[in-house]
């Protein structure tokens, strides 16, 4: 017998709505979203500029109130506010701090929770190897490529020892080159962990190679119209891209996504 | 070391260049020392007075020093409290930039009134006209802070006070050391003001006798001293700061990093 906390899920959306004010005029961000991410699951969202992703990890992680429905961490309904700190959130841009060293960056969600400096420092500095960053510490982010820097931010929001990660298109300001290796090293590190991951991309190849499960959302107001449950195994491997079950997913979501259609001409001159 | 060298060479020469000239120009032109002294002739009044001119110098010193602290501190917690309160925004703001419109020539008689012939009124002078620009930049820099950067940190749990220790106050920091730049540069025009309208000590004190006694290389010597006064204060902050912000110097503000 397993106590009913256990079979919760990590974070569970129940009919969620948002809107946001823009030039004195409300418009509707998301519109009645429900899904749930469970431990050791790996989400996937998807979908054009405009569908509310971004205000979806928002809403989640405490920084933006929904205008209705709820959200539950554990199984717990919680208010905006509360919600704040039982995430771990990382967004497109890495954020680092100019004026902190790569070791003191990556430690400061611990520091935010209270832990202490040295503390902080002696926990980030062991895992600064598995990162690829070993004798990086004390570098100054000014000083780091783009791929490091992301992979420190990456470790700031590991370290945040979060049973929740929230990640806001963390790949998408990198080459293709950088891109592919760092989604090959994110599932390595993800296997070990496996915490609830909700992963927002725009791009669909890197959605069906990471995730169990992609949720697909509609532009204005950012509504789900499909869910594709990913049917390759794990651990996933590079070959997997080739796959004809890889290959079905994909056109499965692009047609979801309505990116099969050839659109009009915009300028009507097309050859 | 070398780029300091290259960089100090070329305003030394120029500097040099000047003097030659101008000793040149006073020699050819016979014109009277007390009314324009040849360079060789402020040194002379260098070598001749220093003891008379080290004393007043402390004095300036001193009032410069003591206003500029009060104007930092003030300076800071008031661009603080204006940044923290949209309330005190908009109570303070609007009469902070007034402040600045007294003009000093009618404050300075009203403080040596109040406060009389010693320390106290150029210490005050030099502090209302530092503090300005040390408010706006602390104002400034407070704002520069990245709302992604604050709104990652409230994920994290962050309070008020944790995001304005990690990000808003470090990210201020460039900016309030150009403000402090520019308080010490003119805090010593302020305090030498705040002499000429009433002293019995002081560099200012000193040149307004002289030049009326027509000692006019030894007035001279006092507006050199004046300078370096200001440009070694101003170095000091420099340094100080290249000291705090070791980081500063791998920043280049290229857009898109």
């Amino acid at each position: 017998m397993t106590s009913p906390s256990l079979n919760q899920p990590r974070v569970q959306l129940d009919g969620v709505n948002a809107t946001y004010i823009e030039g004195g005029v409300t418009l509707e961000a998301l519109r009645d979203i429900s899904f749930a991410v469970h431990d050791g699951e790996f989400v996937a969202l998807v979908g054009p500029s405009g569908s509310g992703k971004s205000t979806l990890l928002d809403i989640i992680s405490g920084l933006y109130a929904p205008s209705s429905g709820r959200v539950l961490l554990d199984g717990v309904p919680l208010p905006t506010e509360a919600r704040l700190g039982s995430s771990a959130y990382m967004r497109q841009r890495d954020l680092l701090l100019p004026w902190r060293t790569a070791l003191d960056n990556a430690a400061i969600a611990l520091e935010v929770h209270g832990v202490p400096r040295r503390e902080a420092r002696r926990r980030a500095r062991e895992r600064f190897p598995e990162f690829g960053l070993e004798g990086f510490e004390d570098s100054w982010p000014a000083q780091l490529s783009g791929g490091m820097r992301q992979r420190v931010a990456f470790l700031r929001t590991v370290l945040a020892e979060r049973p929740l990660l929230l990640l806001d298109e963390p790949l998408s300001a990198l080459d293709a080159l950088n891109r592919v290796l760092l989604q090959t090293w994110l599932l390595e590190l993800w296997e070990k962990e496996r915490q609830a991951v909700l992963f927002v991309t725009h791009d669909v190849d890197e959605a069906v190679y990471l995730a169990d499960r992609v949720i697909v959302l509609t532009a204005r107001p950012g509504t789900i119209t499909h869910i594709e449950e990913i049917s390759l195994p794990r651990p996933r491997t590079r070959e997997m891209l080739t796959s004809e079950t890889f290959h079905h997913h994909r056109v499965a979501l692009l047609e979801a996504l309505g990116l099969l259609e050839t659109p009009e001409p915009i300028l009507g001159a097309a050859p | 070391m070398i780029g300091s060298l290259r960089r100090w060479s070329l305003p030394v020469v120029l500097l040099a260049l000047f003097f030659v000239g101008w000793e040149i120009a006073v020699g050819l032109t016979d014109t009277p020392a007390w009314m324009l002294p040849k360079p060789s002739d402020v040194w002379a009044a260098f070598r001749e007075h220093h003891a008379l001119l080290w004393h007043h110098t402390r004095v300036t010193l001193l009032e410069v020093l003591i206003g500029f602290v009060v104007a930092l501190v003030a300076g800071v917690a008031i661009g603080i409290a204006i940044d923290t309160s949209r309330a005190l925004e908009r109570a303070l703001y609007p009469l902070i930039i007034a402040s600045q419109t007294i003009p000093m020539v009618v404050l300075a008689p009203l403080l040596l009134i109040w406060f009389g012939y010693g320390l106290a009124p150029k210490i005050i002078v030099a502090a209302l006209i530092a503090f300005f620009p040390i408010t706006v930049s602390t104002v400034d820099g407070l704002r520069t802070a990245d709302r992604e950067v604050m709104s990652m940190l409230r994920s994290f749990g962050a309070g008020r006070w944790d995001r304005f220790r990690l990000a808003k106050l470090p990210a201020a920091l460039p900016s309030i050391f150009s403000g402090a730049r520019i308080g010490i540069a003119v805090s010593v025009i302020a305090a030498v003001f705040g002499e000429l309208v009433g002293a019995s000590e002081g560099l200012g004190y000193l040149m307004q006798r002289d030049s009326s006694q027509f000692l006019t290389a030894r007035v001279f010597a006092s507006i050199f001293i004046l300078s370096l006064m200001g440009v070694g204060l101003f170095g000091l902050i420099s340094g100080l700061e290249r000291l705090l912000l070791p980081w500063r110097r791998y920043v280049t503000d290229r857009p898109g990093e």
